[in-house]
Formats: C-alpha cells, sequence, structure tokens
C-alpha cells in the first residue's frame, strides 16, 4: 500500500485546520477591536511580544492594534487553573466540549477556498459537500446541549435546552434557503449535484446575491441564529444566563467552546460567500483576471479570503450595533415568518426554472 | 481494508445499540443512539453511497436524536430518575432475539441468504443526481405513498397534542411536579 497519498493529505488537513484556527483567533481580537471602535475604546492595545515588540516603530504600532493579544488569550487558557464543579456529571462535562470542536473542524473539509487552473483548491471535493457541511454542523448542537445539562445547575441547563431548540428551528429554514441556489447552479443535463465548488463556478457572470437576494437574507438570519450570534444568542444570553451553557467551563475546556464558536463563524462566512458573492470571481459582469498556474490559485484564495473577513465583519458589526431578540421572538420568526419564507422562494424558484427551460431552451 | 473496517463498525453498533436498551439512564441511551446511527452513516460510505450516508447523519444524528434529549431533558430535569427493566420485558425481548438469530441461521444453512454479487445499486446511489431521478421516476409511488403516510402521522400527532384523545395533560401534569 501506497502511504505517500495519505501523508499529503493528512499534511493539507493539518495546514487548513491550522490555518482555520488561526483566523478564528484574530476574528476575536476583531470582535474586541470593532467592539472597541463602536463604542468609542481602543480594544486590547497592551500585550507586547518580547524581541518584536520592542523592534522601535513597527513593534510599537502591532503593539498597538492588539497584534499579540490572541497568543497571550491563547497562553491564558492553557495555563489557568481548571476548576471542575463537584456538582456536574463528570462524563459528559469532559465529553461536550470536544463534542462542540470537532464538527466545528470537520466542516472545513469540503469549502472550496480557490481555483488553480480550473481544479477547485479544496480538501475534498465532493459531489454532496452542501449536505455534507449540514450534517456535520448539524452535530455541533450536541455540544451545547451536553454543556448544559451536564453543568446540572439552572443558567446551563436554560442556556442548553434554549440552543437545542433554537438550532433546530433554524436548521430547516437555513437547508430550504441554499436550494433555489443549487437548482439554479445546476444546467440541466449537467452532473455536478450539491457540489461547492459548481456553484462557484456558475457564478462567474452574475453572483447568486443579485438575483436571489431572498434566499441569501434567509440563509443570512439563519446563519446568525445557527452560530448562536447577537441578536440570537440565546444559548449564552449573559445579561439573563451569566454565561449560558458554558457557565461551569474553565481554563482549556471553554477555551475550546470558544474557539469552535469563531470557527463556525469563519467556516461560515465562507459558505454565504461560496454560495451567494461569488467565491473567488472578480466581480459580476468582469472575468477573472486569475492567471494560471500557482500565482492564480494564491491571487483566487486572497480574494475569496478578502469575500469571508468582509462577512466577518459584517457579523461583528451587527453583534454590537443590534440588541437582542426575547426567545419567543427568535422561535416566532424561525416558525412563522422565515420558514413559510423559504418554502415559497422554493417553489417559486422551482416554477420559475421550469416555465424558463420550455420556454428559452 | 474494507472487510476489517466493516467488522469494526458493525461491532460497534451492534455493541451501542446494545446499550441504547440497556442503559438506566436515559440520556446514555439517547447518546448511544447516536453512535449507531453514526456507525450505520459509517456502513453506507464503505458502500460508496455517500448521500443516505449524509442524510442518516444529518436527519437521524443531527435532528432526531436532539429532538429525543431535549423531551428526555425538560420531562426529566433531575437525570437521575432511572429505569428498571421488567422481567417480562426483558424476557420477551430475549426470545424476540432468540428467534431472530435462529431466523438468520436458518437462513443462511438453506442456502438462500449467502452474500450476493455486487448489485448495481453505487450506480444509483452514489450520485446525488441519479439517487434523485430514480426517486421522481421509477420509485415515484413509493415515494407518495411514504410522504401520505408521513403526512397522516403528523396530523394525527398534532390533533393528539391539540387534545383530542389527549395524552397533554399527562405531560403537563408531569412538569407541574417537576416545578414543584
Amino acid at each position: 500500500m501506497n502511504y505517500l497519498p495519505v501523508l499529503i493529505a493528512l499534511i493539507k488537513a493539518v495546514l487548513m485546520v491550522a490555518v482555520v484556527v488561526v483566523i478564528a483567533a484574530y476574528a476575536v481580537l476583531a470582535e474586541r477591536k470593532i467592539a472597541g471602535w463602536i463604542q468609542g475604546r481602543y480594544g486590547p492595545n497592551r500585550t507586547a511580544f518580547p524581541v518584536i515588540g520592542y523592534i522601535p516603530i513597527l513593534g510599537k504600532m502591532l503593539t498597538r492594534l492588539g497584534v499579540f493579544q490572541p497568543v497571550a488569550d491563547g497562553l491564558k487558557f492553557i495555563f489557568k487553573e481548571d476548576p471542575i464543579p463537584g456538582h456536574v456529571n463528570l462524563v459528559y462535562y469532559f465529553l461536550a466540549p470536544c463534542v462542540a470542536f470537532i464538527p466545528a473542524m470537520t466542516t472545513m473539509a469540503v469549502l472550496p477556498f480557490g481555483e488553480m487552473d480550473g481544479q477547485p483548491l479544496v480538501l475534498a471535493n465532493l459531489d454532496i459537500g452542501m449536505l455534507f457541511l449540514l450534517a456535520v454542523s448539524s452535530l455541533g448542537v450536541y455540544g451545547i446541549i451536553l454543556a448544559g445539562w451536564s453543568a446540572n445547575s439552572k443558567y446551563p441547563f436554560l442556556g442548553g435546552i434554549r440552543g437545542s431548540a433554537q438550532m433546530i428551528s433554524y436548521e430547516l429554514a437555513m437547508g430550504l434557503s441554499i436550494l433555489p441556489a443549487f437548482l439554479w447552479a445546476n444546467a440541466p443535463g449537467s452532473e455536478t449535484g450539491m457540489s461547492l465548488f459548481n456553484v462557484v463556478q456558475s457564478q462567474d457572470q452574475l453572483w447568486m446575491v443579485i438575483w436571489q437576494p431572498l434566499s441569501a437574507l434567509i440563509f443570512l438570519v439563519a446563519l446568525f441564529a445557527e452560530t448562536n450570534r447577537l441578536p440570537f444568542d440565546m444559548p449564552e444570553a449573559e445579561t439573563e444566563l451569566v454565561a449560558g451553557y458554558n457557565t461551569e467551563y474553565g481554563s482549556m475546556k471553554f477555551g475550546l467552546f470558544f474557539v469552535a464558536e469563531y470557527t463556525h463563524i469563519v467556516i461560515g462566512s465562507g459558505v454565504l460567500t461560496v454560495l451567494f458573492l461569488g467565491g473567488w470571481n472578480f466581480f459580476p459582469g468582469l472575468p477573472s483576471p486569475w492567471p494560471g498556474g500557482w500565482v492564480g490559485g494564491v491571487l483566487s484564495t486572497l480574494w475569496f479570503l478578502l469575500k469571508v473577513f468582509t462577512v466577518v465583519f459584517f457579523f461583528m458589526w451587527i453583534r454590537w450595533t443590534l440588541p437582542r431578540f426575547r426567545y419567543d421572538q427568535v422561535m416566532r420568526l424561525g416558525w412563522t415568518v422565515l420558514l413559510p419564507l423559504a418554502l415559497a422562494n422554493l417553489v417559486l424558484n422551482a416554477i420559475f426554472i421550469a416555465l424558463f427551460d420550455n420556454w428559452f431552451v | 481494508m474494507e472487510d476489517i473496517l466493516f467488522y469494526i463498525f458493525s461491532a460497534g453498533i451492534l455493541v451501542s445499540a446494545f446499550l441504547v436498551v440497556a442503559s438506566r439512564n436515559p440520556v446514555n441511551g439517547a447518546m448511544f443512539l447516536i453512535v449507531a446511527f453514526v456507525g450505520i452513516a459509517a456502513l453506507f460510505v464503505l458502500l460508496e453511497s455517500f448521500f443516505l450516508a449524509v442524510i442518516q447523519v444529518l436527519v437521524y444524528a443531527g435532528a432526531v436524536v436532539v429532538l429525543f434529549l431535549f423531551v428526555i431533558m425538560l420531562l426529566d430535569v433531575e437525570g437521575s430518575e432511572k429505569i428498571r427493566p421488567r422481567v417480562l420485558s426483558v424476557v420477551a425481548g430475549s426470545l424476540a432475539f432468540a428467534l431472530m438469530v435462529l431466523g438468520v441461521l436458518a437462513l443462511f444453512a438453506s442456502g438462500l441468504g449467502g452474500p450476493e454479487p455486487d448489485l448495481p445499486i453505487q450506480t444509483a446511489a452514489a450520485l446525488s443526481r441519479n439517487f434523485g431521478y430514480e426517486l421522481f421516476t421509477k420509485y415515484m409511488l413509493a415515494f407518495q405513498l411514504i410522504g401520505f403516510l408521513l403526512l397522516a402521522a403528523m396530523v394525527g400527532v398534532i390533533y393528539i397534542s391539540k387534545g383530542g384523545q389527549s395524552t397533554a395533560p399527562q405531560s403537563v401534569k408531569k412538569g407541574e411536579e417537576v416545578a414543584q
């Protein structure tokens, strides 16, 4: 048996995980900085790294920007005392952070992030990439439920129950809102199914958000709910539930929840970019200027990352601008507004495509 | 390689499925159910029908068991109320299991249930497009019948929970006891 392909795949996977985790760590920094700017504060600007921090002008600038803060945060997670309350269910208390962390790290396997000579840059270009993403990310809810339940105290329990109900409710609207995008991306006779790469390729002239604004809006709202971000951060709701489902967690176990949450945001932004914002395609109506070879691969990846960071910024902007919904309002929005809207959107698009195919093709 | 994986996953499924029935704590049972479902998805992957594998995880592990856990946790907040199996149900379960083992052994002994040659099912199930095409043409009647059955079940659930032949007051009572 030849082990070389396995080894190469393993190295690629480790690289991808490392890059996404670093992006997630800096998303935390971005969150604190953006919160600072919006509230008229500085945000983190003190943490200095021994050698680099003392370079005359550059070091000071980087320190002011808080570039070294994620390193300090990471070290803090590792070296702080790890308290284990006496009243928890130990097995599930230890299991919950892992169950939250693993799906967050798995979803990135099918997310294409660039293109080189017409081939996707992705760990696994699956025919059913989108379904795989939905399936794995739907397992992430167990982390929240188990954390809330195993803590064996009131506020985490409420957070866990809220989280599970909310995530089940918005999964439906999310799943239905992406179907029109795939209906349009699959030309008659094509064999591509639900591959994410194909969706990007079909948007080389026009981004999906321009003629599917309703699908994009429903997907965006559902994404906010699925990643537990404000205005839908019911499982955490720090003004009502202390810290929600992760109240009883400290040190690295809390860190795993934290990294998982921000990884979900980064990957979710990536999926939104792939489905509706044209992926690594340049601008609507303009052909992509990426040259062939690895230069084109790097450039398209950078362009894709730029779009993802814009969406991540939008996530943070919303968080520090809008107030939190009440729990019953979240449920009502999901079941009585988003779900019927997504269903109607899907049926209308299907009818429209059928008519279009009969008249013009 | 695939054979070894098959035996590993099958053993995992059997053990966790047994623990679903045997565990005293309902939360443990639900968690083992997830393990069993994910194991079944892995078997589908070994058969190269990835679509079914993903749907298995998405629907059963990702949604159905979440609802199970939700209900278990809402009704049984303490989590300490252990279920004691009755002698009758243990005897009935063992009998059913023995009958099933006997049936499988009889099948193998008669030579009817040996390993079959590879079915062309792979082409139908491997690509999601082919899967959909077969579902909406060849198997349309079965598909619609199942849909109708599920609709009937759904209407029934709504009727019961709205208070027809109501089981709802019981669960409300249980909730009140917990609140007290």
